[in-house]
């Protein structure tokens, strides 16, 4: 469906960390329907430009719902209204013509402003750093089918391994707790065979690294799932609070 | 066949049988000891599947790391976005898979504008990924029974294709970057995110680091090392409109052809014909919908030119069925260049449909009505899904409309056997390079070439550079590393003061016009030199017009965006000019005047059986002063075929 219309935006607006940040007020006319509300901010930042005022800053890359670049709030919501779906495609259809969108960046401690609507996410890097992986080094693996795993069991790997990394869960999250995100790293390499020799090292360390780097703990308001890009389940934060019980410091 | 142009550096293949040619090559390359390994600092630049995965491979092996990109964090790059699947030849389908089976496919893909060596290696190595790739925890799609499930992916005869649903490259990717994490918690890995690599740094010809920009502060950085790895990926971003990344640039191999690295087949550009088309001018990129749709969905446009009616007006006799029609054998699974061209041709006289009668029909009724709904639906339903988020269509409902888009870039910098490209000490991998693809690349291949190049062949090679070349790492201060700061600096503070009023995507999206219009799916002598002419004179304009708000210092992503298209402009002009110089057509390069009676591509290999590599002119295309552009020149590599002799391709 094409056609056109015009939104009023209110978007953070500060210039550095440390700075003091501000709403500011713009009008978009007559903009298609069938923009993406990131192509949005794109024709808004050519005006300002033009208009001789400094762009609004936020992070975007690929476009697809895939590298997890993009995200920030629009009226209170992490990514938007539209459920599994990132920000870049979150296209302005789904809007109203006249509607009024505040956009706001992620809010948590361990995620420092940088600009505007971009926040700097690294802890999540530090996450994965302590222990996120397999120690296995290049060179050393054995034949690929000499270790059987069910079809069923090898999907359920793949559904918590596809979290992008793009902080929704810690920016809904009241506690700004990182849990989903450790959670389905955690459960991705404990279903499979190759996780289990590091797999409670991994449960301890990267719980610690959680609390270290500043992410609040979970107290089940369950948010993280409700805006999660990938349906990633809150189950899995159930799973992993026995996961910790069944391998104590 | 002519012989290598003097002033080409020796390609390094190897003597003798080409079969394990590889085997042995690694095993007479001279190693390190341990202890010299951790006096050794190795530069890598660009944290996808390539570089990625040699960082942390590197760093595994005891060398000093440091990894540079352009992102906030590895897991950004675009390799992420990768959907299909990644070939290897373990022949567990039992269908008569090979290693020489998946060289000859890959050899043939490529329409034998490839090294035959080359292309042998990758599939003798193309099976201990998938090891490596399932020792991490890649969750790749098993069988019931428990094996690894494989699938058949573009029109080849055999199911050799590894997938983790339509995520294959995201998977893959998150395996790379959890081994190179590991790397940095252990501080073998030096993490260098959100830097621009904007020079490369050389003393006395021989690569030793580079400068980038830190995309924060402003701040420029001379980062040394003992050798430098470019893994920055394609330049699909030239058009403008493709299925890459926004950010995906060619900064990095821009730079380091600026000073001296020869560049590979540039005009070698793949595009793929199962894209979302374009529609507002604000649109910012063309998403790619899988090849498999094609499998059940039929390619259609209206008989007649310019038919008003919405797509279920037309009736059945009034529908043409192009591909089907052209190709009884193949139908709507001609290969990708092929089913490209098609499209453009009718869209051009004019029975295209949708915006601007840019896109053609993808029609899945007749599926629906065959399998049922459901069938579809699990076929396709996230891609469905995926579609309607986009455009607001159910392809359930109506035919979805696809174009073709940019999508991958074949050629790159040329680089020897060994990967390394013209200036000693610089190593290209993965997209970056020219490699293996020849004139087009078979899908599920980017991902397994950019495997084997980070795990298993620079690793190796970069090892034996080192271990002949013990040179002193050279001091940030050096005076190499002051000119190269210096010409950085000069870029920056040429496009800040520009004083025009433009925005620079304005500028991008031109080029991109033109880059589609005169170098895209089908190509011309005339057009071509309009194309040259054309964005000669934009790259003038954009240096005058343009408006970089804001400062050298602090974020300023307008100043990011200025960099990378005044390098698309200069590279723009390399691939019109390749495009030219290749009197023949062959693979995803269409010349209209190298064309059979049946309109099939006709190669030459009695003058075109080469690569050819590009040296850069000082003087011509230099981002501060345009024009007048000096010539660059163009050198041959021979390809000789010995286990092949090359064939026609003939979909009819």
């Amino acid at each position: 469906m094409s056609g056109t219309l015009s939104l009023n935006l209110r978007i953070w607006r500060q210039v550095g960390p440390d700075g003091q940040g501000a709403y500011g007020s713009y009008r978009l006319e007559q903009i298609s329907r069938d923009l993406s509300l990131l192509e949005a901010l794109d024709v808004l930042n050519e005006q300002l430009i033009g208009a001789g005022e400094r762009p609004v800053t936020f992070e975007h890359d690929c476009r697809e719902g895939i590298c997890g670049s993009c995200g920030f709030l629009v009226n209170g919501q992490a990514h938007g209204p539209q459920r599994a779906t990132t920000v870049c495609q979150l296209y302005l259809r789904q809007f109203k013509d006249g509607d009024t969108l505040v956009l706001d960046p992620w809010r948590a401690k361990a995620f420092p402003l940088i600009q505007d609507l971009a926040v700097d996410r690294a802890s999540l890097d530090s996450l994965i750093g302590a222990g996120g992986y397999c120690s296995v080094n290049t060179g050393n693996a054995p034949e690929a089918n000499g270790t059987l795993i069910g079809k069923e069991q090898a999907a359920s790997a793949f559904d918590t391994a596809t979290c992008i990394g793009c902080g929704a869960c810690v920016a809904s999250c009241r506690n700004a707790s990182a849990s989903l995100f450790v959670a389905a790293k955690l459960a991705h390499l404990a279903q499979l065979p190759q996780g289990q020799p590091e797999r409670s090292h991994r449960a301890r360390a990267m719980q610690a690294e959680m609390e270290q780097q500043g992410f609040g703990s979970c107290s089940n308001n369950l948010e993280c799932e409700a805006v999660c890009p990938k349906q990633i389940s809150a189950d899995w934060i159930s799973w992993m609070h026995r996961e910790g019980r069944r391998h104590p410091a | 066949m002519s012989p290598r142009s003097a002033g080409l550096p020796d390609p390094r293949i190897p003597a003798g049988p080409i079969a394990e040619a590889w085997r042995r090559t690694r095993d007479g390359l001279p190693l390190i000891s341990p202890l010299r390994k951790r006096q050794l600092q190795v530069l890598v630049v660009g944290s996808g599947l390539a570089g990625a995965s040699a960082a942390a491979t590197l760093a595994e092996q005891g060398y000093r790391v440091k990894l540079v990109t352009f992102h906030d964090s590895p897991r950004r790059a675009h390799s992420v976005a990768a959907q299909g699947g990644i070939n290897a030849a373990k022949n567990y389908a039992n269908d008569g898979d090979s290693i020489e089976r998946l060289f000859a496919d890959t050899l043939k893909g490529g329409d034998f504008r490839a090294r035959e060596a080359g292309c042998h290696r990758l599939a003798e190595i193309s099976g201990g990924i998938i090891d490596q790739c399932v020792a991490q925890g890649v969750p790749f799609a098993r069988e019931y029974g428990g094996t690894l499930a494989n699938r058949n992916f573009g029109g080849s005869l055999v199911s050799r294709t590894f997938y983790a649903r339509g995520q294959t490259g995201q998977q893959l990717l998150y395996g790379a970057y959890q081994a190179l994490m590991r790397q940095v918690a252990a501080g073998q890995v030096e993490l260098l995110t959100r830097r621009d690599m904007l020079e490369l740094v050389t003393v006395d010809g021989v690569a030793r680091g580079i400068v980038c920009r830190h995309l924060l502060t402003g701040a420029l950085e001379t980062h040394t090392a003992h050798a430098v790895l470019l893994a920055s990926g394609g330049y699909s971003n030239v058009y403008y409109l493709s299925t890459n990344a926004l950010k995906s640039n060619a900064s990095g191999i821009w730079a380091a052809h600026r000073q001296g690295a020869l560049f590979a087949n540039p005009c070698f550009t793949q595009i793929h014909p199962t894209c979302i088309p374009s529609g507002d001018a604000f649109q910012s990129k063309l998403t790619l919908m899988s090849e498999s749709l094609r499998n059940d969905g039929r390619v259609w446009l209206p008989a007649k030119r310019d038919d008003p009616r919405a797509a279920a007006a037309i009736p059945e006799a009034e529908r043409d069925y192009f591909l089907e029609r052209q190709y009884p054998a193949y139908g709507n699974m001609v290969p990708r260049d092929v089913a490209s061209r098609r499209a453009r041709e009718l869209c051009n006289g004019g029975q295209g449909v949708g915006p601007g009668g840019r896109s053609v029909y993808l029609d899945f009724n007749d599926a629906i009505a065959d399998h049922g709904r459901a069938t579809i639906a699990a076929r396709y339903g996230n891609l469905f899904e995926m579609y309607e988020r986009i455009t607001g269509d159910d392809p359930m409902a109506g035919p979805m409309r696809i174009y073709p888009a940019p999508h991958y870039t074949m050629g790159g910098l040329w680089v020897d056997y060994h990967l390394m490209s013209s200036i000693p000490g610089l190593f290209v991998l993965g997209e970056a390079n020219f490699s293996e693809h020849g004139a087009n690349r078979l899908g599920a291949s980017a991902l397994m070439q950019g495997l084997a190049d980070g795990y298993f062949i620079a690793p190796a090679t970069v090892t034996a550079w080192l271990a002949g070349h013990p040179t002193p790492e050279i001091a940030p201060d050096h005076p190499a590393c002051r000119e190269a700061e210096a010409r950085a600096h000069g870029r920056l503070q040429a496009l800040l003061a520009a004083g025009g009023s433009q925005p620079v995507d304005g500028f991008h999206r031109e080029l991109g016009h033109l880059m589609i219009e005169y170098c895209g799916i089908s190509r011309c002598a005339e057009g071509l030199q309009t194309g040259l002419k054309q964005v000669a004179h934009l790259e003038a304009r954009f240096h005058q017009e343009v408006r970089v708000p804001g400062e050298a210092t602090g974020p300023n992503g307008e100043l990011e965006k200025a960099l990378r298209v005044a390098d698309f402009f200069s590279l723009a002009q390399l691939m019109l000019r390749d495009a030219l110089a290749r009197e023949e057509s062959c693979g995803a390069h269409f010349r209209e005047e190298h064309q059979t009676p049946e309109g099939e591509a006709l190669r030459d290999d009695g003058s075109f059986a080469h690569i050819a590599a590009w040296q850069y002119q000082p003087g011509s295309g230099e981002p501060t002063q345009p024009a007048p552009a000096a010539e660059p020149v163009r050198y041959s590599e021979p390809l000789e075929f010995t286990l092949m002799q090359p064939s026609t391709r003939n979909y009819r």
